[in-house]
């Protein structure tokens, strides 16, 4: 890899005030996506700020009806966590399949969503749970955080501390897999919230997205057959060597039933 | 951009053994591990967190040694397969690999064992379906598959076996 300097700040304030300083710079979580894209000179930081050392952000606490989940906090933990998997199964069990076991007890959730791959597992649940990005700047709404092909609404600089995720009534994430990298292809969150239904889609767009004629459906009646006969459009969607758009968008359709499904057993 | 240092100084826990090393700050635990202490058992495959050969242990846990720094592991416990075998004894996955044909150009082996060791002290008797989830991120190109799977359940089972 190419030359850079290392800091390991113990406070977020600190690693707060080494982003401002390193323009070049960039912070560090798990490295499964940052030093693959630095070994591929994808990505060459003059700084590197490792958020390793900060405890505040690791660790997860259920309280009332919502689990919150530190931004270092690494996703083998919370597919481990019994907490998670009482109160929202369908987070516990969506962390349990990214990647394979290597790649779960490095990277995290913070890592994830401030990377925004259009492939990745995460942003269904904080978009299909309506969670909230706490940064150590302000509190992002899920709907306001994912902006497109790899962006976020977060500034330079900005650091995730940790993501807050209301308990639904009932949720299921299930995805049709790259069987290589375990990436979604497409990847469907459906959760009814109590306060409506969402239904939010991984790797079929550039970015996640929400289908507002499932939720629609799904509102007056939760069963698969509700959404067995919505298609989205395959317009805009990703095309490359594992699928088509028009073969995702066939897939949005299938995965959702399959969700509804899993979220009623 | 101020100058980066040429080396760190640092304590690395190596198999059991605390290693004084210096090192380039921006290499990766798995340069360190091969060019600094020689233990070149591990091996670099894709370099991009997808074979699974780099795969060490860190505080029990398998991870790729490609994607972590060095400087991050100060102080905590580096397991590789330089350290499965006590003295000329081999571990037994080592001797069930070698019995079952588990390894044939040996490239992914390193990788494979420290993966396996780490379910089977966690898990004493995985079924079939948990060895092939657990070993899902390590790539054999030769071997197969199928012998790996049969030398971890037999491997499992000597250990369970050495310990009633
Ligand atoms: C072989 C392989 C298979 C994978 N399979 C999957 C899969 O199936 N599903 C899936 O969803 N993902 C998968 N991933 C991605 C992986 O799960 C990580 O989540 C992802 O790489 C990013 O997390 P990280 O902690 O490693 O972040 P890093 O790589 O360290 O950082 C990624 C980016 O986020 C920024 N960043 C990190 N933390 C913060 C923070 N707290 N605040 C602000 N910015 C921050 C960094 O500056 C960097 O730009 C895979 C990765 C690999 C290598
Ligand atoms: S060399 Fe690390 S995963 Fe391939
Ligand atoms: S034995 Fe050759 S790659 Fe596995």
């Amino acid at each position: 890899m190419h030359a850079f300097n290392y800091h390991r700040p113990s406070s977020v304030n600190d690693a707060a005030a080494l982003a401002a300083k390193q323009a070049e710079g960039k912070l560090l979580a798990g490295g499964q996506s940052l030093v693959q894209a630095m070994k591929l000179r994808l990505a060459s930081p003059s700084d590197l700020i490792d958020l390793g050392a900060i405890g505040d952000l690791k660790g997860i606490k259920v309280d009332g009806g919502s689990v919150s989940i530190g931004a270092m906090t690494r996703h083998a933990e919370v597919a481990g966590s019994a907490e998670v998997k009482k109160a929202i199964p369908a987070l516990a069990y969506l962390a349990s399949q990214i990647g394979d076991r290597q790649v779960r007890n490095m990277g995290t959730l913070g890592g994830s969503l401030a990377n925004a791959d259009p492939a990745a597992d995460y942003p269904a649940a904080v978009l299909g749970l309506g969670a909230t990005v706490v940064t150590n700047k302000r509190k992002i709404a899920a709907d306001d955080f994912f902006k497109g092909l790899y962006e976020t609404a977060l500034q330079p600089g900005e650091i995730i501390t940790q993501v807050s995720f209301p308990a639904p009534k009932r949720a299921a994430y299930v995805k049709f897999k790259n069987p290589a990298s375990r990436f979604a292809i497409v990847g469907v969150f459906v959760a009814d919230t109590g306060k409506g239904v969402r239904v939010a889609v991984t790797g079929a767009g550039p970015s996640v997205f929400r289908v507002a004629d499932m939720e629609k459906a799904l509102g007056a009646k939760f069963a698969p057959d509700a959404v067995a006969g919505i298609k989205v459009k395959a317009d805009g969607l990703n095309t490359d060597l594992h699928a088509s758009a028009e073969y995702r968008a066939h897939l949005v359709t299938v995965m959702a039933k399959r969700a509804v499904e899993a979220a009623l057993k | 951009m101020s100058a980066v240092p040429d080396r760190v100084h640092m304590t690395l826990r190596v198999n059991g053994e605390d290693q004084p090393v210096s090192f380039a700050p921006y290499k990766t635990l798995l340069e360190v591990l091969r060019e600094d202490l020689g233990l070149t058992g591990t091996k670099h495959g894709c370099e991009l967190g997808e074979c699974g050969a780099c795969t060490v242990l860190v505080d029990g846990e398998p991870l790729l040694s490609c994607l972590e720094l060095a400087v991050d592991c100060e102080g905590r416990e580096i397991q590789t397969v330089e350290g499965l075998a006590s003295g000329t004894e081999l571990h037994p996955l080592q001797a069930a690999f070698a019995d079952h044909g588990g390894s044939q150009c040996g490239y992914c082996t390193s990788g494979m064992l420290m993966t396996a060791k780490a379910l089977l002290d966690r898990e004493p008797a995985p079924s079939r379906e948990r060895i092939k989830e657990a070993i899902s991120g390590n790539l054999c190109r030769c071997t197969g598959y199928q012998q790996i799977w049969e030398a971890i359940e037999d491997a499992a089972r000597v250990m369970r076996e050495g310990k009633e």
